[in-house]
């Protein structure tokens, strides 16, 4: 076991000195306030419209039920607006302002946002190269050639690249909150939010429906958060071993992640999509009651068919790096 | 040859036992087989593109060989990698380190893969390669010359009985050449057995104690490097002030040999040094000789060298007259 702590060790100072970990924080140090930002804007310019907010809920509410009398507007995006409707008025008879904004909120927010595109993003930045750059650069030829058995090197590798994604996630949310509150103010965490809606076709059924404090709405989020992210760091682990350029391995990974984006939002009449990766990584959107991109998904069946994929991507990484000649 | 031949006085260190590997249903390796011995210098001699470079990968558990066993101070490389490699330090072709890290990091790094590598141990082989202060300098900066060492110094971290060296001399100038080879001799006078591919005669010649040749997936021959490069024969050029009578004279002694211009291979820089150089093969003995004759003869001997075979020439002697890609 001491050897396997020492060989994790190893792989941990490596991404380390490879300062990937470092550009994503400037990275999020850098977008950060450009998105706190704007949303300082949006607020602004919302208090200045609406005297009141409740007046601006009534006024969404009317918004939504009047476009659903239209013929123009197809189907899912009716039945998406059906179900908004509902919870907007939900938060309206329990007198909760959605908008107020806090940095608790406003991470609450980013994480949203972040899940299905941002998150990957940084996840692979890590990921990808982790097994392709030793090929490439041939150090793969040293460290296969020590007294190692190679499921106990790709094992470090997994360990390392799982302390890292986590680590990816944490600091989005940290960042996002210590910068946020700068501009909103650090409070926020015990205000209610509503979890528990769940959709019926065009129904959202309310009757599961309790209030949680934003802090622990923000806990459950960055563990979904978390294990999409994972989810990909394991296809993206996979990829890097079969794939031999760091290059190739990356734009693979961020050309599937982006395909499930544009899958979500147009193919919710093509059903079997749904078994597919990457239109199932927004797992907080099931939080927050969104309609799923396809009918009859379920954050039970995306945790599923994420954790498919991911011991599949295992199965085929660990396959693959302990049979494979290396001949390059 | 069988698979317990080669058994010696000596401990066999690395035993190569009908080795075969198919890549892509392609036979590359047709089944080799060669024992290397405790503290011994063993060449492993071959054009380029004759499996040197897979047989070497199947040696360190890079590649698998379809058929056949290697054994490593009796541990089977394939099976259980972990026991034998740690018997084994290597550079497999170019000395690749990552070069994000300083030389010394690298050194930690590798030292953390194998148990009882001790800080102490790390200095000790930077002192033996002699890398002095640059180790603390990252890896990108070095020049080929100190990755060479670096590798080097890695090879030897877990006190290795074995350490492959895939072409070693490549990239390295004369100096350089020199250098490695003082070392290597140093390292084998230690007890250690050194592996040492080339597809260069002369470098085997001038570093190595036996040597195995290969050529298209095939070992041609084991065996001592003085016979079997002997074996060959040596060319003797003669240059004298007047050519045409030394030419008359040798073509009048039946134990000596002629050689035309278009029947030996000897590389052309190496006669261009020697302008109307007469080749000949004659016994070594046979030379002194000739040198009294000429001079009696009133010819000036301007030059007499000796000139090894070129590789191809030893392939062909080999393969009796098949010629090698």
């Amino acid at each position: 076991m001491g050897n396997l702590l020492a060989l994790i060790h190893n792989e941990t100072i490596k991404i380390w000195k490879k300062k990937r970990f470092a550009v994503i924080v400037l990275v999020l140090i850098v977008l950060i306030p450009v998105f706190v930002y704007a949303q300082l804007k949006v607020t602004e310019n919302n208090a200045q419209k609406f005297k009141d907010w409740r007046g601006e809920l009534q006024q969404r509410i009317t918004d939504n039920t009047n476009s659903l009398g239209s013929d123009r507007i197809p189907e899912e995006w009716k039945r998406w607006r059906r179900a908004l409707v509902q919870q907007l008025q939900y938060y309206l008879d329990h007198d909760i302002n959605p908008n107020s904004p806090n940095a608790v909120t406003f991470t609450r927010g980013f994480l949203n946002n972040a899940v299905t595109m941002f998150i990957p993003l940084m996840v692979l930045a890590i990921a990808s190269d982790l097994v392709s750059s030793e090929r490439s650069t041939g150090t793969v030829k040293m460290l296969l050639t020590r007294p190692v058995r190679r499921w106990r090197v790709l094992f470090s590798k997994l360990a390392a690249l799982t302390l890292y994604t986590s680590l990816v996630v944490v600091t989005n949310a940290v960042l996002c909150y210590l910068i946020a509150g700068l501009a909103f103010g650090y409070g926020g965490w015990g205000e209610p939010v509503f979890v528990g809606f769940r959709i019926h076709g065009a129904d959202v059924d309310t009757s599961s429906v309790h209030a949680v404090p934003q802090g622990v709405y923000l806990l459950m989020q960055t563990g979904l958060v978390w294990y999409s992210a994972m989810t990909v760091a394991l296809i993206a682990l996979m990829v890097s071993v079969l794939v031999r350029s760091t290059a190739a391995s990356f734009v693979t990974m961020m050309a599937a992640v982006i395909a499930g984006s544009i899958l979500a939002n147009m193919s919710s009449s093509w059903h079997t999509a749904k078994y597919l990766f990457s239109v199932n990584l927004d797992l907080t959107s099931y939080l927050a009651g969104s309609p799923p991109p396809i009918e009859g998904m379920t954050l039970g069946f995306s945790l599923l068919i994420l954790a498919v994929w991911g011991a599949a991507a295992l199965f085929v990484s660990f396959f693959v790096f302990t049979k494979q000649d290396v001949l390059n | 040859m069988a698979a317990n031949a080669g058994a010696a006085e000596r401990e066999t260190v690395l035993s190569v036992q009908n080795v075969k590997k198919k890549i892509g249903g392609k036979p590359i390796i047709h089944g080799i087989s060669f024992d290397v011995r405790a503290g011994e210098i063993f060449g492993f001699l071959g054009p380029n593109g004759s499996g040197k470079t897979t047989t070497i990968r199947m040696l360190v558990d890079l590649i698998k060989p379809t058929e056949g066993r290697i054994l490593i101070c009796g541990e089977d490389v394939n099976r259980h990698p972990e026991r034998a490699l740690r018997h084994v330090g290597c550079i497999v072709e170019n000395p690749e380190m990552y070069g994000y890290l300083t030389g010394w990091e690298n050194l930690e790094h590798f030292a953390r893969m194998q148990e009882g590598i001790t800080r102490q141990r790390i200095a000790e082989v930077v002192e033996i390669v002699g890398l002095g202060k640059p180790i603390h300098d990252k890896v990108k900066t070095y020049s080929l010359g100190m990755r060479q060492r670096l590798g080097i110094a890695q090879a030897l971290l877990g006190r290795p009985k074995l350490l492959i060296l895939d072409e070693p001399t490549n990239g390295l100038d004369p100096k350089g050449i020199k250098e490695l080879r003082d070392f290597v001799r140093g390292l084998a006078d230690s007890g250690m057995s050194l592996f040492i591919s080339s597809h260069l005669l002369g470098e085997i010649q001038l570093m190595c104690d036996r040597v195995a040749i290969i050529a298209r997936g095939r070992v041609l021959a084991v065996g001592g490097v003085d016979e079997l490069i002997g074996q060959a024969g040596a060319y003797t050029v003669w240059q004298l002030d007047r050519p045409e009578e030394g030419r008359r004279l040798l073509a009048g002694d039946p134990s000596v040999k002629l050689i035309a211009e278009e029947e030996h291979r000897i590389d052309e820089a190496l006669l261009a040094t020697l302008p109307g150089g007469i080749v000949t093969k004659m016994e070594p003995d046979a030379v002194p000789r000739w040198v009294e004759r000429f001079v009696r003869a009133g010819i000036r001997v301007l030059a007499a060298q000796k000139i090894a075979p070129s590789l191809e020439e030893l392939f062909l002697k080999l393969t009796e007259g098949e010629t090698i890609g």
